[in-house]
């Protein structure tokens, strides 16, 4: 009986085994090695892929309008909330569009060590070489080959708060980390309600405006040399630096008396969508704010009560203290560009994407900026922008990148986001950190 | 094929439909026609396969454009028309129909299917570039940190709620609403969560599930009646292991729908006579069910059971637009892909393998009925 | 009954009586009495009430300013009235330099729709061959096949895409030709169909298989092929389960993300792809999904609503054992 069995199961399972041995046995592999080889057409097409969708496609599509007309390249650019997973995706199917704008840099520097990228072409690497600092190379470049141009930038770490409430509590903007502490509880007791604000809610990447909190005092408590360490995972999250760094966050996001105001307790940070802050800024529940500086599109917002920024405005903002007073540290993030085809169309956009004349054009039409040094700081399009200029072009500033967009997806799209979350719901911050460390990828 | 399809999509968009349809069933058609006439006997029918042996392998050509291939169809063809020529003779040339009938699912799965399965299989013995074999490694990764059995353990809920807790409420309310008034109208009711997509799903529930602080309006469905009921506001989500709960409701509200309308088939299957018969001995309504109606739709009720298991094992949607797997909510689809998109294939493929093991007892269970069902037969 | 099933069927009187049944028992029961009891009423209502109520809530939401949604729950509507239309000119206004809204509608009924015919077509070849052409090896042949439901799509999505774009080669002798079609439906097309097959047969092998083998027997007796069988026999039979399956087969490639985020691309994107960019690019609009939610779910319904008659005329399944 048994033997019978097994000889009517063996067919089918022979030929299904046979079938599926052949298909592994011949699937193409990609690859090779310094880059994946001759890819693309000139066809007078250029495809782009990104992150940058709705009204700020519209804005990246209107600033090369003009470009492609004088150049008769069609740019077609294409935007996908899963970019991540798409992008990887559409690598390893050999699908992948000409060119990708990565707001990590670790996915692309996984993308190009897995061969996929093509290695930055002369022009761009010229370009980079005379419009970016030694600083914003390096988040492009991987070994020691250069892959692509870094193209808009933002300033991460500032507070935001209401002048005129500050003038009415007779306080000042804090210049050392000390400083805001007090400046907290003073603002406590004059008010009685908590001080702070802060939601991490940002459906799958619910836990990142914590990592950005993370960073910004690991920067300032610990140093840019101590950061580059923990960012290639030299040091481990368990380091003493980065536990220090949670501990002093814990004094302001871990206390009940000072978060979540207009929220609710600790653990509604969790569940508090990282843009409703605007609004319990803009109608002056919330006294103050940690946010990249994109968040004035969401003050400005008249869905969230219209407030308006600027040095003598409803809302404005200073950056993070240092630990010092006269702390130049600040994080940030942006984009690079990186290219799967090197067909002379697609090299003449990259390098048109790489150039000063092209960071004008965009940050003209208003919302971004640019780390390019060949930018106009007046072209920026608000105050806050304008002051993110000056920050990003001070020689004296020590810009580090978003260390969780630098680390491999698992950690810096993952288990630290979800690390953070997990540590407002009251895990210890040991235990969120050994958990962070064991989800650092295998080799 | 590739020139067809090249040359449909340039057509506007509607009139590619009827065409690609109209193309796809002449090709069945052709292929049923063949079925129909490989084994039969006689000069008319040597001589349409004669021609196919003609016309297939210029098929395969014009679709594969590869000569190779046509070469071997026509070699294949040949050989296999010739044989049961042959064969005919005594009444067989089944095996050409069963090729017919099931090669077209048999091929498109082969590449679709199951040579990704056979490659992951592969890959979860791997280290992440696919280098290097590491034996059991990823395995013990997964088993020996606290997130990943969690993982396991988590799927394993699901597994356990979702199917029976659909299928008791799809049944109840397709006997319920069995032949009443209204009846379309409230299999729509119930059935209209099935018909929304799993971005307007969240959004639903996240409505239901906000929670704000006490003292404060609610904007949450749940936390309002909580209050009412003069309780505090809970964090619905937050709160482990209780916020698996709550995400397993969502998909039993989407599941309920699909019980509802198979078993809702099932039971109009049911013969009146036996019913009538079983309420002439004087049964009540529930022994009537007990014994009448559920016997009547074993088959159906192992269907559904079935499939809303496997689409539990497979949760991924709702995990990952709710809470992306924090608070401890992770389910191994979850973290598969979040694996896999952070290019730990090999941890990634673990993590399928694991899924794979943990449906061999549906499978089993399925290839018991079948066989009982066969011997009935 | 009688346009389905082709009057040469060799169905004895009794099958015959069988087969009309369902549509009798629709029929003449219908008046007897409304639900089953009053207990059944009231659970019946209860759980539609529960079913419904979120969804419910959205509808109200859609239909509110987004501000206020924020600011309290739907059901105050009446104390807090609002009422606004501009989540739905917004989202029916949504689009990128590619394609519209109405676009990606026409994309969405143009990918649907086929990618609901061709496994259904499929599947049932199959599902009759499992469940009526005794050959060796067939049981385990289809539990392979019904455990391949298993495999998760994510994992099949770059061997599929990268068959798609680059063909396959066995050495240098090709074997496909690059599908070469990243702006057309076909990939779509192919993609679903292949990973609907695994239910589709599961599911339809139920049914087929439960086709009173007298019915079958007959016709073999009468000298029909396995061709003629399923056309005049198998497919008539079980339509009503044929249309269930295609009603759940058109929600799913309906409602589809994964599937089409890979393959497909810009000019062909359906309305999920559409609609899951429209909250900006830092999810801040999400009210707009509200709106997005209803739109996409009105075709569906109306499916259903069409495909439903053959429900109560009745699935076999069952109708032949106990």
């Amino acid at each position: 009986m048994i033997s019978h069995h097994y000889r009517r199961a063996m067919l089918p399972i022979a030929t299904l085994g046979i079938a599926g041995m052949v298909l592994s046995g011949c699937a193409s592999g990609s690859g090779g090695t310094g880059g994946p080889g001759d890819a693309g057409d000139p066809d007078g097409i250029v495809t782009i892929y990104g992150t940058i969708a709705d009204t700020e496609a519209e804005l990246l599509e209107e600033s090369w309008a003009d470009w492609e007309s004088e150049n008769g390249i069609d740019i077609q650019y294409e935007a996908s909330k899963e970019f991540e997973a798409q992008i990887s995706i559409r690598a390893q199917g050999g699908n992948a569009p000409d060119l990708a704008i990565f707001p990590q840099p670790g996915l692309l520097a996984d993308l190009a060590s897995r061969d996929y990228i093509q290695p930055a072409p002369a022009g761009v690497q010229a370009n980079v070489d005379e419009f970016w600092s030694a600083d914003w190379a390096a988040y492009a470049t991987t070994g020691d080959t250069l892959y692509g141009a870094p193209l808009m930038a933002s300033v991460k770490g500032f507070v935001w708060y209401s002048p005129a409430d500050f003038a009415d509590w007779g306080v000042e903007v804090p210049e050392t980390w000390d400083e805001l502490l007090a400046l907290t509880q003073t603002i406590a007791d004059k008010t009685g309600t908590a001080p702070w604000c802060a939601g991490f809610g940002s459906d799958a990447a619910t836990g990142w405006p914590g990592t950005d909190w993370v960073e910004d005092l690991v920067l300032r408590e610990a140093g840019p040399e101590t950061y580059d360490k923990w960012v290639s995972h030299e040091i481990p999250f368990s380091d003493p630096a980065i536990v220090s760094a949670f501990d002093s966050l814990g004094e302001i996001l871990l206390n009940p008396e000072y978060v979540n105001a207009g929220f609710g307790d600790v653990k509604s940070i969790n569940s508090t969508p990282f843009g409703d802050p605007a609004r319990a800024l803009g109608d002056g529940t919330c006294a103050l704010h940690h946010q990249a500086s994109f968040f004035d599109g969401f003050i400005q917002d008249p869905k969230n009560g219209n407030a308006t920024v600027g040095p003598d405005a409803d809302i404005w903002a200073f950056v993070t203290p240092s630990v010092e007073a006269g702390g130049n540290a600040v994080t940030g993030g942006g984009e690079i560009v990186g290219a799967f085809s090197n067909d002379e169309e697609t090299i003449a956009v990259q390098e048109y994407l790489s150039s000063a004349e092209w960071a004008n054009s965009r940050v003209k039409l208003g919302g971004v900026i640019s780390a390019n040094n060949g930018l106009d700081p007046a072209s920026a399009s608000s105050p806050i922008l304008q002051q993110a200029i000056t920050i990003l072009q001070d020689p004296d500033t020590t810009f580090r990148f978003d260390a969780s967009d630098l680390m491999p997806g698992v950690v810096g799209a993952g288990s630290f986001w979800t690390g953070m979350v997990d540590w407002i719901n009251g895990k210890s911050t040991e235990d969120v950190l050994s958990t962070i460390d064991a989800s650092w990828p295998s080799e | 094929m590739s020139a067809f399809l090249a040359w449909i999509s340039t057509l506007p968009a509607l009139a590619q439909i009827p065409l690609v349809l109209a193309a796809f069933f002449a090709v069945i058609a052709l292929l049923i026609f063949f079925l129909e006439i490989a084994p039969r006997s006689g000069r008319k029918f040597t001589i349409i396969r004669a021609a196919a042996c003609v016309l297939i392998p210029g098929l395969v050509f014009l679709a594969l454009g590869s000569v190779l291939w046509a070469a071997a169809a026509a070699t294949l063809f040949g050989a296999l028309f010739f044989y049961l020529d042959y064969r005919s003779r005594q009444g067989a040339g089944y095996l050409f129909q069963l090729v017919g009938f099931l090669s077209p699912a048999i091929f498109l799965l082969a590449i679709g299917l199951i040579y990704p399965t056979i490659q992951t299989t592969i890959q979860a013995f791997m280290n992440s570039r696919g280098t290097r074999f590491v034996g059991l490694e990823n395995f013990i990764w997964i088993f020996t940190q606290d997130t990943g059995i969690r993982t396991v353990l988590n799927t394993f809920v699901w597994v356990l709620i979702v199917p029976a807790v659909s299928t008791i409420f799809g049944l109840a309310y397709a006997v319920f609403i069995d032949k009443s008034r209204g009846e379309k109208f409230f299999k729509v009711l119930v059935f209209m969560p099935m018909a929304i997509s799993f971005v307007g799903a969240s959004i639903i529930w996240r409505f239901v599930y906000a929670v704000r602080p006490a003292g404060q309006e609610q904007i949450g469905l749940l936390n309002q009646v909580v209050v009412w009921l003069g309780g505090e506001p809970v964090s619905w989500l937050s709160n482990s292991p209780w916020n698996t709960f709550f995400l397993i409701v969502v998909l039993i509200w989407i599941q309920t729908g699909f019980a509802m309308v198979i078993l809702s088939a099932a039971i109009k299957g049911v013969p009146a006579e036996q019913l009538e018969a079983a309420e002439l001995d004087g049964t009540n309504a529930w022994q009537r069910f007990v014994n009448v109606t559920v016997p009547g739709i074993r088959s159906s009720l192992v269907v559904v059971l079935t499939t809303i298991s496997i689409a539990s094992l497979k949760v991924f949607d709702i995990v990952r637009t709710m809470t992306a797997g924090a608070n401890e909510t992770s389910v191994i689809a979850n973290e598969m892909y979040s694996q896999w998109q952070g290019f730990e294939v090999g941890r990634s493929a673990a993590f399928a393998v694991v899924l794979f093991l943990m449906v061999l007892p549906i499978v089993i269970y399925n290839a018991r009925q079948i066989k009982k069902q066969r011997e009935i037969r | 009954m009688t346009a389905t099933v082709p009057a040469k069927l060799p169905l004895g009187k009794k099958d015959r009586k069988q087969l009309a049944r369902g549509e009798k028992l629709g029929a003449s029961t219908r008046t007897k009495k409304r639900l089953t009891s009053r207990g059944a009423t009231i659970a019946a209502l209860v759980i539609a009430v529960l079913w419904t109520t979120p969804t419910f809530g959205l509808f109200i939401s859609s239909i509110r300013p987004p501000e206020q949604i924020l600011r309290n729950g739907w059901w105050t509507i009446f104390q807090n009235p609002g009422f606004t239309l501009n989540n739905y000119t917004e989202v029916l206004a949504a689009g990128n330099s590619t394609l519209n809204l109405a676009g990606a509608f026409i994309n969405s009924i143009a990918i649907t729709i086929p990618a609901t015919i061709f496994p259904l077509v499929l599947a049932s070849l199959a599902a009759y061959a499992f469940a009526w052409i005794k050959f060796p090896g067939r049981n385990w042949m289809f539990i392979g096949v019904f455990a391949l439901q298993i495999v998760p799509l994510q994992m099949a999505l770059v061997p599929l895409l990268s068959l798609f774009s680059r063909g396959l080669s066995i050495g240098d002798i090709e074997v496909f030709a690059s599908l070469n079609a990243s702006n057309a439906y076909s990939q779509v097309w192919i993609a679903h169909t292949i990973f609907a097959l695994p239910l589709a047969i599961f599911l339809l092998h139920n049914f087929v298989s439960e086709i009173p083998s007298e019915l079958i027997e007959a016709a073999r007796v009468d000298g029909a092929g396995h061709g003629q069988i399923f056309f005049r026999i198998v497919l008539p039979l079980t339509m009503p389960a044929i249309a269930s399956f295609a009603i759940f087969q058109f929600l799913w490639v309906w409602n589809d993300l994964l599937v089409a985020l890979v393959f497909a691309d810009g000019q062909v994107a359906p309305m999920t792809k559409l609609l899951a960019e429209i909250t900006g690019s830092r999810g801040q609009d999400w009210n707009l999904l509200t709106a997005g939610a209803f739109i996409s779910i009105l075709v569906p319904l109306i499916v259903f609503f069409a495909l439903q008659r053959y429900f109560v005329r009745g699935l076999l399944a069952g109708s032949t054992k106990g």
